[in-house]
């Protein structure tokens, strides 16, 4: 697990799409720019869709795991 | 018509206020046409735009033909799904192919059977219900556009749809999607 001290985290194990990209782009209005929102998420689809969600809103992806099928997402606020 | 005019001479805008038009970078646009009623078909139109709009897309929905359905008052508290005329339905249940004659799907009560099926799998999956999307879909800015011919084809009135949707013809739409980085129709 990456030594990163997020600010918020979201729990999104057990939804599908497009429900963690839903919350995870309401949760990420709620911090501070800079500051750092972890996502968990175990819709199998998670991996490309949360890249292309950072790559769509410019928010940056610090980093990700994946460990039996629990997905989690790092997210910096950039704007 | 009792709705307002705009002034013909409007104030002119401020320089500070053209500079930040000019310069604000413009979201990215979908145009997407809603062409169908059925509750399973409603889902995939709904999905998209609420994902677009998630990534900061600007989203519009040309509610048209039975798509207009989705945003009519009297009719969107009771979309179904169809049992017959879709060979790829039931999907298997707990991996176990049922195979149900097309036959069955003609007797009186196999929409609402359908119908139900198909709110219990969504339910169990953790999907929003209809309604719940729907309401996600405005909350986030999605536009929804009612066809002005279906109304006249199908006597649907402006009552009819919901407040935030506004009426247009196809002109209008393209003239939308024109403008628009990604259009599909579903």
């Amino acid at each position: 697990m990456p030594d990163i001290q997020a600010d918020e985290v979201l729990d999104c194990s057990g939804l599908l799409c497009p429900m963690p990209v839903v919350k995870t782009s309401a949760a990420i209005k709620k911090i501070e720019v800079g500051q750092i929102l972890e996502m968990i998420a175990t819709d199998p689809g998670a991996p490309p869709d949360m890249e292309a969600w950072a790559r769509q809103t410019g928010h940056e992806l610090i980093d990700q795991t994946a460990e039996n099928g629990t997905f989690r997402f790092w997210f910096r606020r950039t704007k | 018509m009792t709705a307002e005019r705009e002034p013909a001479i409007k104030p002119a805008p401020s320089a500070e206020d053209l500079i930040a038009q000019a310069t604000a970078p413009k979201p990215k646009r979908l145009a997407l046409v809603a062409s169908k009623g059925g509750l399973d078909e409603v889902y995939p139109v709904l999905m998209m735009a609420s994902t677009a709009a998630a990534l900061g897309w600007e989203v519009g929905v040309f509610c048209t033909f039975y798509g207009l359905d989705m945003v009519n008052v009297k009719r969107n508290k009771k979309l179904k799904v169809a049992a017959v005329g879709n060979p790829a339905s039931p999907p298997p249940i707990n991996g176990v192919e049922a195979r149900v004659p097309s036959i069955v799907g003609m007797l009186p009560g196999m929409n609402a059977v359908a119908t139900k099926m198909m709110k219990g799998w969504m339910e169990k999956s953790n999907m929003p219900s209809f309604e719940e999307m729907l309401d996600m879909c405005l909350e986030s800015g999605v536009q929804f556009f009612a066809c002005a011919t279906t109304m006249g084809v199908m006597n649907v009135t402006q009552e009819d749809i919901m407040p935030q949707v506004s009426c247009l013809g196809a002109t209008a739409f393209l003239d939308y999607a024109a403008e628009a980085d990604l259009a599909l129709f579903i």
